[in-house]
């Protein structure tokens, strides 16, 4: 078991808190976990990136080396091409399609999709429907993780309960709202992948 | 004992609370921030009474630590690379007069400047100041190495200077805890002649201090932070710090049987060190920061068999990562995908509705009435009016620089002569320079935009809360020309005449631009809907 994912999206839309979930799950099956995050100039709306390495071997480095990545995970579509270096050749980019224009020319979202496309294994997301329809638009990170979760090595029940344990704080109302979230981001990939 | 996920900042914390601190002293800086934090955050750390509020800057940070040592309790006192200037006067002295309760002094430093102005290595201060070095190279180890470092600071009566970078501090991974000591018992020191640095004091205590650097370096050697994983052939590592685990990942991928050294404790082993030199014709020596010891161990005249990032085998400035250890190892790697060049920059930007945008709205008109464009800055989140669209400010140098600088400005005869500097900055290293002004009569208006909080570091408490006009007016600051605007879309205009009003003031003038940072006013929302 070994799996490198890149995180990636723009200071504020909570791919800290996917990281979070990952690493929980990771760490309660005993897996060895190395997870890099940005803190600081770049949180106020600039691009933002984790490393996140799991292993059931000793890890080393906290960055994954270019061309390694086994996933890109991204919240926003621009940013998922922005790690294309650090991706595998068999590698996969789960990303959401709505854009976060703070950038003035934003390049056109189209071509930025066809950009995805070339990569031969993507998963393109409309997350904002599904993540208002479990009950936050602000769920739209979970959305994400649950599309992306086939491609973490981690089973879908354990990723659960991280995201109970998680939220368990807020609520139980915000727990199951991002259950929903990760279920419908889940079936999405499921679809597509039939 | 338990395991838990932490980043390498929180493990540091957890271990000092583990070691027995009775206090914790800070001023924010990324990458050291999260430190300090857990400790205010921990119910435990609040159980056991550890006191651990913000302190004004990193000196006065660090003489409260000193104090408390003093006092013979432990005290962790932490900051990021640049603040050590500020603390500096503090640290060296404190290795000539030792200490008595264990110290230990984290520093994050910021390789590749992701938050910062330099890539300073915190490495050199330790050489500077004659004190014992730890240098982890992964979260537990972080934890391990506060936990040695108090007792070694309490073994050879010096303070202990922990070095960690963003890379470690900002990565999480799992830990598990060790002990945990009781905090000491108040016991303080009562021998006068080694605190009181008069000339014949500090002499004697120098030559202490010089004398006991043999011991240290056999520490070193005895170390369990400095190993050697054993390989064959004729070349070999040397790996500091973080950086070991670049060589390790590079080693282990390409299945190189090549022998490394690993440091983590200074003073330098030096017979550890002269061994493993001998052995190889060719070394690598590898570190996160400036190249220190590979200048050193190159000597001069230079050591050809010692490569590293002088000689171009790795990069001179930035941060290390395993790509260039896999190129340094000669490993060769397929050719690496390009970033499509659709994708543009996204730099960092101020906040929707934060004030210092209405701030600079305003400052603009003003600047351009005045065809000039010298407006000194300070460190904080106002610096990104640098950026697009505002592009105000001219200079950011350190901290509390925009105050001085406009006052020498002023002094050459630049007109108007302002200075934007944020409330946390102010009181970290503004108001000297401010005292300076008013004792001059410099012709200077300083602009406070204060937010009411740390906030670039995310939003910790700051010093000044409901104090700025009292401390402008107690060092001299006319009352008449200490004002207040709420920076607003809808104040613009009034905003302007006073910005106006006050640059055509000859003397010293503040402008307080209060709103609160959109930021905390959010979560204080939050908070309030809570309860």
């Amino acid at each position: 078991m070994n799996k490198n994912i890149i995180l990636a999206g723009v200071g504020g839309q909570g791919i800290l808190t996917i990281a979070a979930i990952i690493d929980l799950a990771a760490m309660n099956l005993g897996l060895k976990v190395k997870q890099a995050e940005v803190h600081g100039m770049s949180q106020r709306g600039g691009a933002v990136e984790s490393h996140l390495r799991i292993s059931d071997k000793e890890i080393f480095s906290d960055l994954i080396p270019k061309g390694e990545a086994d996933l890109i995970l991204s919240v926003e579509p621009m940013e998922s091409l922005r790690y294309i270096p650090f991706l595998s050749k068999k590698g996969i980019i789960v990303t959401s399609v709505d854009p976060f224009i703070n950038i003035t020319p934003y390049p056109d979202l189209q071509n930025v999709l066809n950009e995805i496309k070339k990569n031969p294994e993507n998963i393109l997301v409309d997350a904002e429907k599904p993540a208002r329809e479990a009950g936050s638009v602000k769920a739209s990170n979970i959305v994400m993780l649950g599309a992306a979760s086939p491609f973490t090595g981690i089973e879908k029940e354990e990723l659960e309960k991280a995201i109970e344990k998680l939220f368990l704080p807020k609520g139980n109302e915000t727990v199951q709202i991002n259950l929903r979230a990760f279920n419908a981001g889940l079936n999405i990939t499921k679809q597509l992948r039939k | 004992m338990d395991k838990q996920l932490l980043l390498g900042a929180e493990a540091v914390a957890l271990a000092a609370i583990d070691a027995g601190i009775s206090g914790i002293y800070a001023y924010p800086g990324t990458p050291s921030t999260e430190i300090t934090e857990f400790i205010q955050k921990s119910e435990e750390a609040q159980k056991l009474n550890i006191r651990s509020n913000w302190s004004a800057n990193e000196k006065t940070a660090y003489e409260s630590a000193l104090g408390m040592s003093y006092a013979g309790k432990r005290s962790m006192v932490c900051m990021k690379h640049v603040g050590l200037n500020v603390a500096a006067d503090a640290f060296i002295n404190s290795a000539v007069t030792g200490v008595n309760g264990g110290l230990v002094l984290v520093v994050a430093d910021d390789p590749s400047m992701h938050s910062s102005q330099n890539e300073q290595d915190s490495r050199f201060y330790g050489k500077f100041a004659f004190v014992p070095v730890l240098e982890p190279s992964n979260q537990q180890e972080a934890y391990d190495a506060v936990l040695y470092s108090f007792e070694l600071s309490e073994k050879v009566k010096l303070p202990v200077l922990l070095r960690i970078v963003t890379r470690l501090s900002h990565s999480r991974s799992v830990v598990e805890r060790k002990l945990k000591r009781t905090q000491n018992a108040l016991q303080p020191e009562n021998e006068k002649r080694k605190w009181i640095l008069l000339p014949a004091n500090a002499r004697r205590q120098y030559v202490n201090l010089l004398n006991i650097q043999k011991d240290l370096a056999e520490l070193s050697e005895q170390s369990i932070f400095n190993k050697v994983i054993n390989g064959t052939g004729n070349k070999g590592i040397i790996a500091f710090g973080l950086s070991f685990n670049y060589v390790m990942e590079a080693r282990e991928k390409y299945q190189l049987d090549i022998p490394v050294l690993k440091i983590s404790q200074y003073p330098l082993p030096e017979k550890a060190v002269k061994e493993f030199l001998s052995k190889y014709s060719e070394i690598l020596i590898v570190e996160e920061g400036y190249p220190i010891y590979e200048e050193i161990l190159k000597g001069f005249p230079q050591n050809e068999k010692i490569k590293g990032r002088l000689d171009g085998t790795l990069p001179r400035t930035g941060e290390l990562n395993p790509d260039y250890l896999a190129k340094a190892l000669g490993v060769k790697t397929s050719p690496e995908k390009k970033i499509p060049e659709i994708v543009s920059p996204r730099p960092p930007e101020l906040c929707k509705g934060c004030s210092h945008r209405d701030l600079y709205e305003a400052l603009n008109i003003v600047m351009k009435e005045y065809n000039s464009n010298h407006v000194f800055s300070d460190i904080g989140c106002y610096t990104l009016g640098a950026l697009p669209p505002y592009e105000t400010i001219s200079t950011c140098v350190d901290m509390g620089a925009s105050v001085t600088m406009a006052k020498g400005a002023s002094d050459a005869g630049i007109h108007p002569a302002v200075a934007v500097i944020g409330d946390s900055t102010f009181t970290h290293s503004g108001i000297t320079g401010l005292l300076d002004a008013v004792n001059d009569k410099s012709s200077v208006t300083i602009i406070i935009s204060d937010n009411s909080t740390t906030a670039m570091t995310g939003g910790q408490d700051s010093a000044g809360i409901d104090k700025l006009q009292n401390i402008c007016k107690g060092i001299g600051v006319e009352e008449d020309h200490i004002r207040t605007i709420i920076p607003l879309k809808n104040n613009l205009a009034e905003n302007i005449k006073i910005i106006k009003d006050e640059f055509e003031y000859k003397g010293v003038s503040v402008i307080i631009a209060s709103r609160d940072c959109i930021q905390t006013a959010r979560r204080n929302k939050k908070k309030q809907d809570k309860q």
